[in-house]
């Protein structure tokens, strides 16, 4: 929708350019801010057209740049040996977005907007993704992007914070994932996501996400009974009720779920085969 | 700043918040819809460099030279791109508003794509056909054919079939050509639907007068407030502010938004601006601006002073006669019965010997059925643009189903004579009853009064949620008996309906709802108590169903309920008791109601449609491990409302050999103006690309009641129908045909009605973990006498299942603290996606109804009806316990089962 207290727009190419004016926010897909009438912002800044590349593929890992779209993120050719690149995929399709938003929405701006279902989020902080954060006094600190939310919609990053890229090392990259995901409509907004990951000495990471306000990270040094799971995932979490889900039935699934991703993970590997249907 | 609109450079720099959307319909380009204008609808997808974008969320100064294609733009000139060729052909669409960024998406899709469609198709919300077209469009334009799911019944004729079902009965033809000369009874294609495809056929907002003014509406923050004083001054100093409405400006007459045949059917409780305000969001005052931008600035400069109301949200204690007063002043000469107990319309009686009866009984089964509010959720919102045109008449062009009941309202408000006000629509992008109402074209009028400038008011989709009108919330208690071989010894019905803070629709909704769900059935006895309140909560309207869906959820679960405790067929249960040909009908004392008759009985047909189809299948097989069950409901409906529903029409054979049809009833996705067509060119015996429509326009015919209550054939089509016949019997005479053109009229009252069934049935899939249900088989059967156009029809049937399933299981306004929607975004409300709407199998009575015209009935309401009942008693089957509550959402189901498993287990 038109922001019709917008009177500036600028396009930035420089770091200085980042820095903002009182009333401006950063825009780079802009599939969040054009959604809402957004009365208090009157100037955006364009960072799309920082020279930053979207996506760096090097030894070490993933680098998702602040401008790589969602897109773009699926379209990267498969790595050989990281198992876990569909996991981008399933939180893509895990999103409410649709395929049509994905070619301007951004990955990073996902994780900035830090809702509860932010699926994009999710896979980064299953894959120990951690933030690149330029901070308005020119300083930068990195932050694991599992523990930038505060809560559904709030974060750590301060007033003109950018975050520059998100960082996915290459070992969480090996492993391999899962993700299920419920709404209270087929391919609604998330009610309750799980995603995993399993490395290859056997660790276990499973990270609960929209059912809970904050994302919640399980890590195992082997794999746990499903029970203990369970009982785990059930048991701790800030669970909440809203329009896309009561905390009982939060709580409840997210245990079903987590049970199903495990299974996903110590079953047999699907490997080129594996599907996105992740449905609960 | 330049791009390339459509193979045409526009020029021109957007405003520095502008979204491309608006953009692109500023410089013309109005193939590109709003629908929510927040990326979850998909109405305005455009391609940018050939990869599709909600054009709502993209900024417009990134499109700097780019190359844009809108719906206009997917085929050169006049020409029709492949998937515009299926949606048109297929019935694809029913308003049409959604088509354009349908069809546009559509043509960014590859065979890749076809598997995960309805993924695919997630982001694009259609909220009349059901999908199922949709879906059909785009495989056999992806694949150029059918690829060999239609069983290679595709081509030529396009007749399909399920591929499991007799093809007698399966009504499922694409349309046929607009030059065939068959008529009556064949699908002919919309007269609309190559421009419908295109983008190009204009809605409310797709014409324009240059210098309009923009109107925006300050909403209460309060659920029960008197406004003390409201200053203007500063929005008023604003550069581009011409006028700030408030009740001060506003005339002390009284009305209801809601409209009908009869003025006093609606309690006269509502003021255009009014110095209290009863719910949240309503009114408080309106501002007239160059811009929307300066609307904006101008709404938060105005400051309103409010002395605070105790509110009551809650209908029971709304009519304890210790709540809060909302309309402490109205009395019954103003439509409100007690007005000390928030009390509108109450509806008491019974015959025979209920509590006899329900003693006698050897089963019995109660409890209390409610429903969650839901919107209409038309792709297109409501507004309207108003001007003084050359003659002096104030002049609306508006999104409504009752132009001429809109033009005689604001008249009889704005103490004018009805002949100086013209109202008009254009093509409607979708009623489903919530545009049987004034809520944009009284302020408009106001404010071109005031001005004497043209005025538009386009409400945003959050205004649709908390400014329009939902579906009423029922509760009600439903108490049945019957004897051991399962006929019916009472029926003990209490209702009780919640109209929000004004009661348009409120007496109409309660009364139908308890007409036809309770004739449906002989008991020999019956008690109704029914009463509707005001809370101060949204107002509820009119919408599909008119209350019957509400009461016939309760009736067929206890119906349900009793055949589950006495061992009998839910089918022959309804056999068993359900009303015959002929039989006396009655609710609260035997007799039917005035005008009602039995024009035609296709219950029977459709009971046994429906159940072969279920014992058939369909091979859907349940996931491993989920629980399964069958499910199935009957409604009965009236053909038309009662006390009258008055249409007039005239057909003029011009000298050139073609023929103009003028009526007054509106397009909105219900395909009358196809029907009317197919209605003339039959009884003149021409081709249907002969005639032409000149519809929905106070200026196009002397009257018509308007397009809701179902009566699009049964109406207006009769009216068209006696017109063409007199312009038959001039032409047969062998009267010449003078430059004007020689015209027959014909008008119909309505007031002879008959009734129509619907029989629908599930078998559904319950993930008794995480409540999830799962729609295996989905089956209606419809009575709806001679099917005029069955391809259509059958779209009317989709489009009703799909919206009941919407309200059974996904829909749900949350009501905030304050009374008001909390959820007003359709990424926190769910309307079905593609996903969630399965193929439903369509069955048709073979029967012919002696009110016609040719023996039609309507259907466009009732086959909402049964769905949420069916699907209710589905899952009771599938895990062991009742819902009583709709939506059936995952959590509930969850909740119902684990609580059924602690008890068995």
């Amino acid at each position: 929708m038109d922001l019709t207290a917008v009177t500036g727009y600028r396009r930035a190419t420089t770091r200085a350019d980042l820095a903002l004016a009182p009333g401006e926010t950063l825009v780079a897909g802009g599939t969040w801010v054009f959604s809402e009438p957004n009365r208090d912002v009157t100037g955006l800044v364009d960072l799309m057209t920082m020279p930053w590349e979207p996506i760096e593929v090097t030894d070490a890992g993933l680098r998702i740049g602040a401008t790589c779209t969602i897109a773009r993120l699926l379209e990267e050719p498969p790595v050989p040996g990281w198992r876990a690149q569909p996991l981008f995929d399933e939180a893509a399709n895990a999103l409410l977005a649709s395929f049509k938003i994905w070619n301007e929405a951004t990955v990073v701006g996902n994780v900035c907007r830090s809702f509860a279902a932010a699926a994009m989020l999710a896979a980064c902080a299953t894959l120990d993704g951690v933030a690149e954060i330029w901070a308005a006094d020119g300083s930068v600190r990195r932050e694991p992007v599992a523990s930038l939310p505060t809560g559904n919609g709030t974060n750590t990053l301060r007033a003109g914070d950018v975050v520059r890229a998100i960082d996915i090392p290459a070992a969480a990259l090996r492993g391999r994932t899962a993700l299920r995901k419920i709404a209270l409509a087929e391919l609604g907004r998330s009610g309750a996501v799980v995603t995993g990951r399993r490395d290859e000495d056997d660790a276990v990471t499973i990270v609960v996400t929209a059912a809970t306000l904050t994302p919640c990270v399980y890590s195992f040094p082997v794999p746990p009974s499903e029970a203990r799971l369970v009982e785990s995932v059930r048991s701790e979490g800030d669970f909440y009720t809203d329009a896309l889900g009561t905390e009982d039935w939060r709580r409840h699934v997210t245990g079903v779920l987590a049970a199903r991703v495990l299974a996903d993970l110590m079953g047999a590997d699907p490997g080129d085969d594996r599907r996105t249907e992740c449905t609960a | 700043m330049r791009m390339d609109v459509d193979g045409v450079p526009v020029e021109g720099d957007p405003k520095p918040g502008q979204c491309l959307r608006t953009y692109l319909r500023s410089r013309g380009a109005t193939a590109v819809k709003k629908g929510c204008d927040a990326g979850d609808c998909g109405a305005c997808a455009v391609l940018v460099d050939g990869k599709p974008v909600h054009s709502c969320l993209y900024p417009a100064v990134r499109a700097e030279g780019r190359t844009i294609t809108t719906a206009a733009g997917l085929a050169p000139d006049d020409a029709l791109a492949p998937v515009q060729e299926e949606f048109a052909d297929r019935f694809a669409f029913q308003c049409g508003f959604c088509t354009p960024g349908l069809v546009v998406t559509a043509a960014s899709l590859k065979e890749d794509d076809l598997p995960d469609l309805d993924r695919r198709l997630k982001g694009s919300l259609c909220r009349c056909t059901g999908y199922r077209p949709i879906r059909e469009a785009v495989k056999h334009a992806v694949r150029g054919g059918c690829g060999g799911e239609c069983d290679g019944r595709c081509g030529g004729a396009r007749e399909e079939t399920a591929s499991s079902a007799p093809p007698s009965v399966q009504a499922a033809p694409a349309s046929s050509r607009e030059t065939d000369d068959r008529v009556v009874g064949t699908s002919a294609r919309p007269p609309a639907a190559a421009r419908v495809v295109q983008g190009k056929e204009p809605y409310t907002f797709d014409a324009w007068i240059p210098g309009t003014l923009r109107l925006k509406v300050l909403g209460s923050p309060h659920a029960h407030a008197r406004i003390v004083s409201i200053d203007a001054s500063a929005a008023l100093a604003m550069d581009g502010v011409h006028a700030v409405l408030t009740h001060e400006d506003a005339p002390a007459t009284r009305f209801s938004t809601a409209r009908h045949e009869n003025r006093g059917d609606d309690p006269r409780d509502t003021r255009i601006l009014d110095d209290v305000v009863r719910f949240q969001g309503q009114r408080v005052a309106a501002v007239v601006a160059d811009s929307l931008a300066i609307a904006d600035a101008a709404i938060e400069a105005l400051r309103v002073e409010y002395e605070v109301l105790p509110a009551v949200f809650d209908p029971e204690e709304a009519r304890s006669g210790t709540a809060p007063v909302i309309h402490p002043d109205r009395t019954p000469e103003d439509g409100v019965r007690d007005a000390s107990r928030n009390l509108i319309a109450s509806w008491k009686g019974g015959y025979g010997e209920v509590d006899a009866g329900l003693a006698e009984a050897a089963a019995v089964a109660t409890g209390t059925w409610s429903n969650a509010r839901v919107t209409h959720a038309q792709l297109e919102t409501h507004g309207s643009i108003g001007w003084i045109d050359d003659l002096g008449r104030l002049t609306l062009r508006t999104s409504s189903q009752v132009p001429f009941l809109v033009r005689d309202e604001l008249a009889l408000i704005l103490d004018r004579a009805p002949e100086s006000v013209r109202v008009f629509t254009a093509r409607v992008g979708g009623g489903f009853g919530g545009k049987q109402e004034i809520f944009t074209e009284d302020i408009v009028s106001l404010a071109v009064l005031k001005t004497g400038r043209p005025v538009a008011y386009e409400m945003t989709r959050t205004e649709e949620f908390t400014s329009t009108a939902t579906r009423h919330p029922f509760r009600v208690t439903a108490t049945l008996g019957a004897s051991a071989d399962g006929v019916l010894t009472a029926m003990d019905i209490q209702v009780l309906s919640n109209t929000g803070a004004y009661g348009n629709h409120a007496i109409g909704v309660m009364f139908h709802g308890c007409a036809e769900s309770l004739e449906a059935y002989r008991s020999p006895a019956k008690r109704l108590d029914a009463e509707v309140v005001y809370t101060n909560t949204t107002p509820a309207g009119a919408f599909r169903g008119y209350g019957l869906g509400q009461v016939i959820f309760a009736v067929e679960s206890a119906l349900d309920e009793l055949a589950l405790q006495l061992g009998i067929d839910p089918f022959q249960m309804r056999r068993l008791n359900a009303v015959k040909d002929g039989d006396e009908l009655g609710v609260t004392e035997r007799g039917h109601q005035d005008g009602l008759i039995f024009g035609s009985y296709g219950l029977d047909q459709c009971l046994d449609l429906a159940e072969a189809a279920l014992v058939r299948g369909n091979g859907v097989e349940a996931p491993d491990g989920w629980a399964t069950g069958e499910g199935m409901a009957l409604s009965m409906i009236a053909t038309i409302p009662p006390r009258g529903h008055r249409a007039t029409a005239s057909v003029t054979a011009r000298p050139d050999g073609t023929f103009l049809i003028a009526a007054g009833t509106a397009e909105f996705g219900n395909g009358t103006h196809t029907v009317l067509g197919q209605i003339a060119a039959e009884a003149l015996g021409v081709p249907v690309s002969l005639i032409e429509l000149r519809t929905s326009d106070t200026d196009a015919t002397t009257y018509d009641t308007g397009a809701f209550g179902s009566t699009g054939i049964t109406v207006a089509g009769k009216a068209v129908h006696a017109a063409a016949i007199a312009l038959k019997a001039r032409l047969d005479s062998g009267e010449a045909i003078p430059p004007e053109g020689l015209t027959g009229e014909g008008s119909t009252d309505g007031m002879i009605r008959s009734l129509a069934f619907n029989v629908q049935a599930f078998r559904v899939a319950v993930d008794l973990e995480t409540g999830s249900v799962r729609i295996l088989q989905s089956i209606q059967a419809a009575d709806a006498g001679v099917v005029l156009n069955p391809a259509q029809c059958r779209g009317q049937i989709e489009g009703g299942v799909a919206q009941g399933i919407g309200s059974a299981l996904y829909e749900e306004i949350l009501v905030g603290d304050e009374g008001s929607p909390a959820n007003p975004a359709f990424r926190t409300y769910r309307v079905p996606q593609s996903a969630d709407v399965p193929d439903t199998e369509v069955y048709f009575a073979e029967t012919s109804d002696e009110l016609g015209p040719f023996g039609a009935k309507s259907m466009s309401e009732s086959p909402y009806n049964p769905v949420a009942p069916a699907l209710a008693n589905a899952i009771r089957r599938a895990i062991g316990a009742r819902p009583y509550e709709i939506p059936m959402s995952r959590d509930r189901v969850w909740r119902l089962a684990a609580a059924a498993e602690r008890v068995s287990g």
